[in-house]
């Protein structure tokens, strides 16, 4: 990165916070649930780009992680009073840490497609636990009636059931789990990482194990993954087997992939993209009743990027620019 | 559980693995050849079926309607393979994977636009509609036992090309060192879209004679992927004799599983999958 860049992108970033932040006070309801969706999104992508773009990893089956972590918060809330967020979130996040403990364990003893496979397999795994067994509520799913309040010493600090309060916290959060990833890269785990992703073999070669640096990026993706679940489930206040189906999974991987792997921004730029062209294809207004058959023309915009954008979204300027670089590149 | 019961059950499950074999084979074989992981894989199913149906319900006869449907699926595959597949033989699987979803969506679309989106049922052809007696009040469908046969014979089919004919000998080498059969004047480009319809027409081949079991309905290639994705882990990728044995080690666990614990049984097939990643992660099998 050059010295001129090195100031611009924070100033950038604070801009668009910045710009996000205030948006709630000046726009409807409808847009502002939809924002906060992209957000949540957003950290859902970025938490599996560490997986897919910067250790190598992909996986089709994220969303097992994102919906387990709304299955906890629906279970331990009570039916109709409001959970408090200090003991559910940890539960929420501690059972994806666990679960991917243990799928890890068994998943990345694969690579390359295997794991593609066998991840997607995982995650359906758990469809059928949520939808068959008792521990799930059926195919409808389970409601959760309150919002999780967030209180200290018995004064309420966040009201959640107030949509601009739960903007302005997943905001913070995206803000957060960006700030954090970009850390994680930087230092020597995030370096070794980028190393397995390029070379596993010269990593082990020169002593690391590779094992527990994949198990460690796993568990960290899956856990911030389960952060974007929690999230969703309070904002839509029910889950159902379906968020753990593969169209989750796919959906979060198209967003990774569109904006381009291997770059933060390039998630969170992927998350709005897809979540925003999905909104305008089903919009009846504008394509009548085409709108009906949005994925048709969102599928025929996936083929077209799978075969003419090797680096996503992210790649389009450096196309006109007649720079197009045929591999991904690691930022 | 009695005999009679137990056997039936056996049936049921052997007949569920060798239709998944249909699938996973051409899966599998794509995958072990051409190095392309298809995601659209189960939409060639679910096309199948929805051919044979809205064919059998023009012709009024599902044989016919099946006989009518394989050229088309042969040049669907066919056409995918020139227009789309080929332009991603060198790519990183992300994009493989990536476009194969999308194609997913199109075709889940263009069904709901051509065919609508309700459950059909489609009739099972005359001469195999009756059933033979096992005890005084079990019985057994033909039809089901001919789907069992049907598959059982293409098995065999596809063993006899793969290690009796010239084709096989190529597909084989093809497999091991694309660059030496160029080389050797092969035509590779030719192959591989051979191979490739020949996955698409198993695929839904498979579909159109599972019409009048399991009816014909719209996610149905998604469910179908997803356990053939299973079965390949489980057999090996690339290997057709590992799919085949892991299709009917996945055909008899699902089926005996709803039996026994119902609750569990779509779980189990993956609890199955976690056991063999514990003892052999690379599959039961290396190569074709």
């Amino acid at each position: 990165m050059n010295p001129k860049r090195a100031w611009t992108r924070p100033v950038v970033l604070l801009a668009c916070v910045l710009m996000l932040a205030m948006f709630p006070l000046v726009s409807e309801t409808f847009y502002i649930q939809l924002l906060t969706k992209v957000m949540i999104m957003a950290i859902f992508a970025m938490s599996l780009d560490l997986l897919v773009g910067y250790t190598g990893l992909v996986s089709l089956g994220h969303a097992a992680f994102y919906g387990l972590a709304g299955y906890v918060l629906a279970r331990v809330s009570p039916q109709y009073d409001p959970a408090s967020l200090w003991t559910t979130l940890p539960l929420a996040l501690g059972a994806c840490a666990v679960f991917a403990l243990l799928t890890g364990l068994l998943v990345l003893r694969t690579s390359g497609v295997y794991f593609i496979m066998v991840t997607l397999a995982f995650a359906q795994m758990l469809f059928f636990v949520f939808h068959d067994t008792p521990i799930g509520g059926g195919s409808d799913g389970i409601y959760i009636y309150a919002k999780p309040e967030v209180k200290m010493g018995g004064i309420s600090l966040l009201n959640l059931e107030d949509r601009k309060v739960f903007f302005w916290l997943v905001l913070g959060l995206m803000a957060a789990v960006y700030l954090f990833l970009k850390r994680v890269l930087n230092s020597n785990f995030g370096r070794a990482l980028i190393g397995i992703k390029t070379n596993e073999h010269r990593l082990q070669a020169l002593g690391f194990p590779t094992f527990r640096y994949k198990l460690a990026s796993y568990m960290l993706s899956g856990t911030l993954a389960g952060l974007a679940g929690y999230l969703a489930a309070a904002q839509f206040g029910f889950v159902n087997p379906e968020i753990v189906g593969w169209h989750t999974s796919g959906g979060v991987l198209m967003m990774v992939i569109l904006g381009g792997m291997g770059s933060l921004h390039g998630a969170v730029l992927g998350a709005f993209a897809f979540i925003l062209l999905q909104e305008a294809l089903s919009n009846q207004a504008w394509f009548g009743p085409f709108a009906k058959h949005w994925q048709l023309a969102m599928g025929l915009f996936i083929v077209v990027v799978a075969l003419l954008l090797p680096r996503g979204l992210l790649g389009v300027p450096s196309l006109f620019a007649g720079k197009l670089k045929r591999e991904p590149g690691v930022e | 559980m009695d005999t009679a019961f137990f056997f039936i059950q056996l049936l049921n499950g052997l007949q569920y693995g060798l239709l998944l074999f249909l699938v996973a084979c051409g899966l599998t074989l794509i995958f072990g050849i051409m190095g392309i992981i298809n995601l659209a894989h189960g939409s060639f199913y679910m096309i199948g079926a929805y051919i044979a149906w809205s064919l059998a319900s023009m012709t009024g006869n599902l044989l016919l309607a099946i006989l009518l449907g394989i050229p088309l699926t042969v040049l669907l595959g066919m056409l995918l393979e020139a227009l789309l597949f080929r332009h991603l033989y060198a790519r990183d699987h992300l994009y493989q994977v990536l476009m194969t979803y999308g194609l997913i969506l199109v075709f889940e679309e263009l069904r709901s636009i051509v065919w609508g989106d309700d459950v059909h049922g489609v009739a099972v052809p005359g001469m195999l509609s009756g059933s033979i007696p096992l005890t005084d009040n079990l019985s057994y469908p033909v039809y089901r036992l001919a789907i069992s046969g049907v598959c059982l014979m293409l098995a065999g089919g596809l063993y006899w090309l793969i290690q009796k004919t010239r084709l096989g000998m190529m597909i084989r080498a093809g497999s091991t060192n694309r660059e030496m059969v160029q080389a050797l004047g092969i035509n590779i480009k030719l192959l591989y879209t051979l191979i490739f319809a020949l996955g698409v027409a198993l695929a839904a081949f498979a579909g159109m004679i599972a019409a009048p079991v399991s009816s014909v309905y719209p996610n149905m290639g998604a469910q179908v992927l997803i356990i053939c994705f299973v079965v390949v882990v489980i057999g090996g990728i690339g290997s057709v004799w590992g799919a085949l044995l892991a299709s009917l080690l996945i055909g008899l666990t699902d089926t005996f599983g709803k039996v026994l614990l119902p609750e569990y049984a779509g779980v189990s097939t993956y609890l199955l999958m976690a056991l063999v990643l514990l003892w052999r992660p690379e599959g039961l099998f290396k190569r074709i």
